[in-house]
C-alpha cells in the first residue's frame, strides 16, 4: 500500500487554490457521462450528491434511513464553527486552522486542515442563501457563540439543532436534484460491499431492506460518507443505526484504515439507567459555561446531593484546573469523570455519573435566566430521568459520541482505493486526535460542498476508466459473497440475538478500550475479540428469511462487521503507546498524571491494510509535517 | 412493571394483519418506550418468533423516524414528545397498550409496524428549496433577517417529518408537514422568488401523493413532537389562494424561464 497525500506545494495559504488550479477539469458537457455512487446523505453525503448533480454529474445516492433527511447529522445540537470574524474579537483563518490542529494535538495534517478552515466561510454563505434559519440579531445579522473553550465567537447556531437545520438544508438541495432528475435517491438501502474492476471502486452492492433484493450498481466513482464508528462500543451517542460496514467493507478491499483508535468520549451525556439502555443521550456541552460538576468527597457517599455540605464536595474539576474549571476541554473532563467513578466517588445508579449543578447559577441569575439558556435541555433531561435539574443537579457520565480515525484520505480525499473517496466523519483527515466543538458539521459540509466538488473532476480527467456494467464478472461475483454472507448468518440457527453479542462486544470497548487504556487491558481485548466472533458465528439467531423486511439480519451483518473491526481498534490503541487528545494510554502520563505526548514515535497516521484475515493488518505509517506551526503541549491547568 | 401489549402485525403490504397479544413483567420504569418494545423483541427471538418490525434511529427526538400509534394517539401520550423519549413511568404496573403503526393512504404499511413515508420527500422534491447553486451564494451578512422573522421561520423548521400530523388527522391530511415547510422559506427573504411555485407544487404534489383535506380539528397541532402550530397551515392557505389566482402567470414565467 503506498502512502501518497498528493499535498500540494507552495506556501500553506495558496496550497488550496494552486491546487484547484492544477487540477484537470472536465468539460461541462462530458459531466453528465460521468455517474457517482454516494453513500450516506448526512451532511458530508447530502452536500455531495447535491452539489455534484449541479456540476452536472449522473449521481446515485443511498441511505439505509427511511429518507436522506434523517441521516445521523441531524442530531448535531451545539453549532457550526467559521472564520468569519463577525464578531471582530480577532477571529481569522489562521487562527481556526491553528485552534483546529492544537485540539487535535497535532496529528492530522496541516495542509487539509488549513483548508478546511479557508472553506468554512463560505459554508455559512451557503447555508444561508438555502434558507437554514440560524439565529439573528435585532438588527438582522448573524448571532455567533463561543463553543467548546474557543476564545473567539465563531460558532453559527440554529436554537439547540444546528445539525437538524443543516441537514434540512442539503436536503433540500438534494430533493431540488432529484426533482430534477440529476439525483437518482435510493433510501432504505444499505451498501454490503465495494466493487472494484481493474483495481479501481467502480460499483456497490446493496440490499434493498424492504424487499430483501441484493444487486450491483455501476458508476465511475464511489463516495462513501457514512460516517464514524461509535457503536463498536453499543452504547454511545450514535444512531441505532450507525455502523461501520460500508467503510469496514471498503477497508477489505484494500482501503487504508488510519487512527481506528482516535474516539472521542463526550463528558455530558445522560447516565445509563440500567441494563435495558439501548442508548445514550448527549447534552450539548454548554451547559458546563453555568453548570459546576462535583462529587462527594468521601467514596459510597449515599446521601441526597442537597444533603452534603459544601465542605464534603469535590468540585474537582475546579481543584485539578483553576484556570479552565469546569470548561476543561472535552477529554480531560471525560478522564477526570471516570477516574472519580472509579475511585468509588460516582453517584446514581451504579456509581456511573457525576452531579452536574445549577443550584448556583440559579441562584445568582434566577430559573427564568437558565431556563431561556437551556430550558430545551433541562426539559429533556426531565423527560429521559423523570428528575427536575432545576431542583436537584444533573447526572452526567461520558459517553462514545465521535469518531476521529476512519478511511485514510489524500488531498483529494480519495482512499487507497482509486476512486474510492470518503468524506465527513468516514475519512480520517481533519480532527487528529480529537475533534473541537462545532468542527464534525463544519468538515462534513467543507467536503461535500465544496472539496470532492472540485477534486473529483481531476479523478475522472485524469483516470482511465473503461465503460463498466453492473452485469460483468466483477459485480457477479461480489454479490455473491454478500449472498453467501448474509445465508451464513441466516443459517446459523444459534441461540443469542445479534444485539446480545453487540451488548457483549461494547462492554469489552468500554471497559479496555475506552477512555484510558493500557497494554493488558487491549491484549485482553485482543485474545477476547476473535472468541467472541468465532462464538457469534456459531451462535447467533436470526430468524425470518433474507427476501424479507428483516431487522434481525440488518443487524448481524452489521454486529459481525464491528466484531472484525474492533480487533484494528484495539490493535492501534496498543500500538499507538502514546496519549494523546482523546486517547489516553494509561503508561504514558506526566507525573501529575496528565497525558504524555510522544511526538519522537508518534507524530504520524497509523494507517492499517487489510492482509486477508481479521486481526493480522499490516501497519504504514504517513509522518507528519508540521512546517508552519509550533508542537506545542496542551496546558489546561 | 408488568404490562399487556397488544401490537399491529403484518407479514407485509399484502398479508392481512391483526393485533396480536403479548405479556411482558419485567418493564422499568426507566425504559422508553423503544426498549421496552428492545425487550420484547430480545425476549421473542429468544422463544424462536420474529422480532417485531418498527422504524427508529437517533432515539433522541430528532430524526423523525420512530413512528407508532399508542392508544390511538400518535407519539403516544406525553404532549410535545416522539415516541422514542416517551418513558415507561408515565404508565401504571398492569397496563394494557395498543401499538398500532401510523395509518394513511399515503403512508403504506411495509411490515409491522413500520410504514413507506415517502411522498414526504416527492412533495419536498416539488418545491421545497431555494433554487440555489453550491458556490455562488454572496456573503451571508448580506441577507437581513430580522429576529422575529427569524425566529418564526426556525419555528416552521423545527419540524422533523415524522408524519404524526397525518396519522393523527381524521382525514389523513399533511396540511401541518407541508405548511411547515412553505412557512420556513415564506418568512424567510430567501425564500420570496420562488414562493408562489412553491407552494403551488408542494400542494399539488401533497394532493397527488392521496393525503386528505383539512378540515381545522387540529389533531396534528395536539400530536405534533416540536409543536409546530397550525397558524401556519392558515399562512399556506393564504399563500396558495395568492399564488393559484395568479398561477397563469407564474407558468407562463416559468416556461419562459
Amino acid at each position: 500500500m503506498k502512502l501518497d497525500a498528493r499535498i500540494p506545494g507552495g506556501p500553506l495559504q495558496d496550497k488550496w487554490d494552486r491546487h484547484r488550479f492544477e487540477m484537470k477539469l472536465v468539460n461541462p458537457a462530458n459531466k453528465r457521462r460521468f455517474r457517482v455512487l454516494v453513500v450516506g446523505t448526512g451532511l458530508a453525503g447530502g452536500s455531495a450528491a447535491a452539489s455534484l448533480a449541479e456540476l452536472g454529474y449522473e449521481v446515485d445516492a443511498f441511505c439505509f434511513q427511511d429518507s436522506a433527511r434523517r441521516a445521523h447529522s441531524i442530531a448535531a445540537q451545539g453549532g457550526i464553527n467559521a472564520a468569519k470574524n463577525y464578531q471582530n474579537d480577532g477571529d481569522s483563518v489562521w487562527r481556526l486552522f491553528y485552534d483546529t490542529i492544537k485540539g487535535g494535538d497535532f496529528r492530522a495534517r496541516e495542509a487539509n486542515v488549513f483548508r478546511l478552515a479557508q472553506v468554512s466561510a463560505g459554508i455559512i454563505d451557503q447555508c444561508v442563501a438555502q434558507g437554514v434559519p440560524f439565529a439573528r440579531e435585532y438588527g438582522g445579522q448573524l448571532a455567533n457563540r463561543s463553543f467548546g473553550g474557543a476564545q473567539v465567537s465563531r460558532t453559527f447556531y440554529a436554537r439547540g439543532q444546528t445539525g437538524q437545520q443543516l441537514l434540512l438544508g442539503c436536503y433540500a438541495a438534494l430533493s431540488r436534484q432529484v426533482g430534477l432528475g440529476k439525483v437518482r435517491m435510493h433510501a432504505r438501502t444499505e451498501l454490503l460491499d465495494i466493487v472494484l474492476v481493474n483495481g479501481q471502486a467502480r460499483g456497490i452492492v446493496t440490499r434493498d431492506l424492504v424487499s430483501g433484493r441484493i444487486r450491483s450498481w455501476a458508476g465511475d466513482a464511489v463516495v462513501l460518507a457514512t460516517g464514524g464508528y461509535s457503536p463498536v462500543f453499543f452504547l454511545s451517542t450514535n444512531a441505532k443505526g450507525c455502523n461501520v460496514t460500508a467503510t469496514w467493507r471498503a477497508h477489505r478491499r484494500g482501503a487504508g484504515f488510519a487512527n481506528p483508535c482516535f474516539t472521542q468520549i463526550h463528558p455530558t451525556c445522560i447516565p445509563q439507567a440500567g441494563e435495558h439502555q439501548g442508548k445514550l443521550t448527549l447534552m450539548s456541552e454548554s451547559l458546563r459555561n453555568d453548570g459546576r460538576v462535583w462529587v462527594p468527597q468521601a467514596p459510597g457517599d449515599q446521601r441526597a446531593p442537597d444533603r452534603i455540605p459544601e465542605a464534603e464536595r469535590d468540585y474537582y474539576l475546579e481543584r485539578k484546573y483553576p484556570s479552565f474549571g469546569n470548561l476543561a476541554p472535552r477529554d480531560i473532563a471525560s478522564r477526570s469523570a471516570k477516574e472519580v467513578c472509579d475511585g468509588g466517588r460516582g453517584v446514581g445508579p451504579g456509581g456511573r455519573g457525576v452531579y452536574l449543578d445549577f443550584r448556583d447559577s440559579l441562584q445568582r441569575l434566577g430559573p427564568a435566566a437558565i431556563a431561556d439558556r437551556y430550558g430545551n435541555l433541562f426539559d429533556m433531561y426531565a423527560r429521559i430521568t423523570g428528575e427536575n435539574p432545576y431542583q436537584a443537579p444533573m447526572r452526567i457520565y461520558p459517553a462514545p459520541h465521535y469518531t476521529m480515525g476512519g478511511l485514510w484520505v489524500d488531498y483529494n480525499l480519495m482512499s487507497t482505493i482509486p476512486g474510492l473517496h470518503v468524506l465527513g466523519e468516514a475519512n480520517f483527515s481533519d480532527h487528529g486526535a480529537n475533534r473541537l466543538g462545532a468542527s464534525a458539521l463544519m468538515q462534513g459540509l467543507a467536503d461535500g460542498y465544496f472539496v470532492l466538488p472540485s477534486t473529483i473532476g481531476h479523478w475522472f480527467a485524469t483516470a482511465k476508466l473503461e465503460p463498466v456494467s453492473a452485469d460483468q464478472a466483477e459485480f457477479k461475483r461480489t454479490e455473491a459473497e454478500v449472498r453467501e454472507r448474509l445465508e451464513r448468518l441466516l443459517k446459523a440457527n444459534g441461540t443469542r440475538s445479534p444485539d446480545s453479542f453487540h451488548r457483549e462486544l461494547g462492554q469489552l470497548m468500554w471497559d479496555n478500550a475506552g477512555m484510558a487504556r493500557n497494554a493488558k487491558g487491549l491484549r485482553e481485548n485482543l485474545a477476547r475479540i476473535p472468541e467472541l466472533r468465532e462464538r457469534f458465528w456459531k451462535d447467533v439467531r436470526v430468524l425470518g428469511d433474507g427476501e424479507d423486511l428483516n431487522v434481525s439480519l440488518e443487524k448481524a451483518a452489521r454486529v459481525a462487521d464491528l466484531l472484525e473491526f474492533a480487533e484494528v481498534f484495539c490493535l492501534d490503541a496498543l500500538e499507538r503507546s502514546e496519549s494523546c487528545g482523546g486517547h489516553f494510554r494509561e503508561e504514558s502520563q506526566t507525573a501529575d498524571g496528565e497525558a504524555r505526548r510522544d511526538d519522537a514515535n508518534f507524530c504520524h497516521a497509523a494507517v492499517w491494510e487489510w492482509t486477508g484475515q481479521p486481526g493480522a493488518p499490516r501497519l504504514h505509517k504517513e509522518p507528519l509535517a508540521f512546517e508552519n506551526v509550533k508542537l506545542a503541549t496542551r496546558s489546561y491547568k | 412493571m408488568k404490562l399487556k401489549l397488544r401490537i399491529w402485525r403484518q407479514k407485509n403490504a399484502q398479508a392481512a394483519g391483526g393485533l396480536v397479544d403479548y405479556a411482558l413483567d419485567d418493564v422499568s420504569p426507566d425504559m422508553s418506550f423503544l426498549e421496552m418494545l428492545d425487550a420484547l423483541n430480545e425476549r421473542l427471538i429468544a422463544q424462536g418468533q420474529e422480532p417485531i418490525a418498527f422504524d427508529h434511529d437517533c432515539r433522541e427526538g430528532i430524526c423523525g423516524t420512530c413512528s407508532l400509534v399508542i392508544d390511538g394517539v400518535a407519539h403516544g401520550p406525553q404532549r410535545a414528545t416522539t415516541t422514542c423519549q416517551l418513558h415507561m413511568r408515565h404508565y401504571r404496573d398492569g397496563a394494557t397498550l395498543t401499538v398500532e403503526p401510523f395509518r394513511a393512504r399515503a403512508f403504506p404499511l411495509l411490515k409491522d409496524l413500520v410504514v413507506d413515508r415517502s411522498a414526504f420527500d416527492r412533495i419536498m422534491s416539488a418545491g421545497g428549496f431555494v433554487s440555489v447553486n453550491t458556490g455562488g451564494a454572496q456573503d451571508a451578512n448580506a441577507i437581513l433577517v430580522g429576529k422575529q422573522e427569524a425566529d418564526l421561520a426556525m419555528d416552521a423548521a423545527a419540524c422533523i417529518g415524522c408524519g404524526a400530523c397525518v396519522a393523527a388527522c381524521p382525514n389523513a391530511a399533511a396540511m401541518l408537514f407541508v405548511s411547515a415547510k412553505v412557512g420556513q422559506l415564506a418568512h424567510l427573504p430567501q425564500g420570496q422568488p420562488e414562493r408562489q411555485r412553491r407552494v403551488l407544487g408542494m400542494v399539488g404534489q401533497m394532493d397527488a401523493e392521496g393525503f386528505g383535506n383539512c378540515r381545522n380539528v387540529y389533531e396534528c397541532e395536539a400530536v405534533c413532537p416540536k409543536e409546530i402550530p397550525v397558524r401556519f397551515i392558515a399562512e399556506m392557505n393564504r399563500d396558495w389562494r395568492r399564488a393559484a389566482a395568479c398561477q397563469h402567470e407564474v407558468q407562463r414565467a416559468a416556461g419562459a424561464g
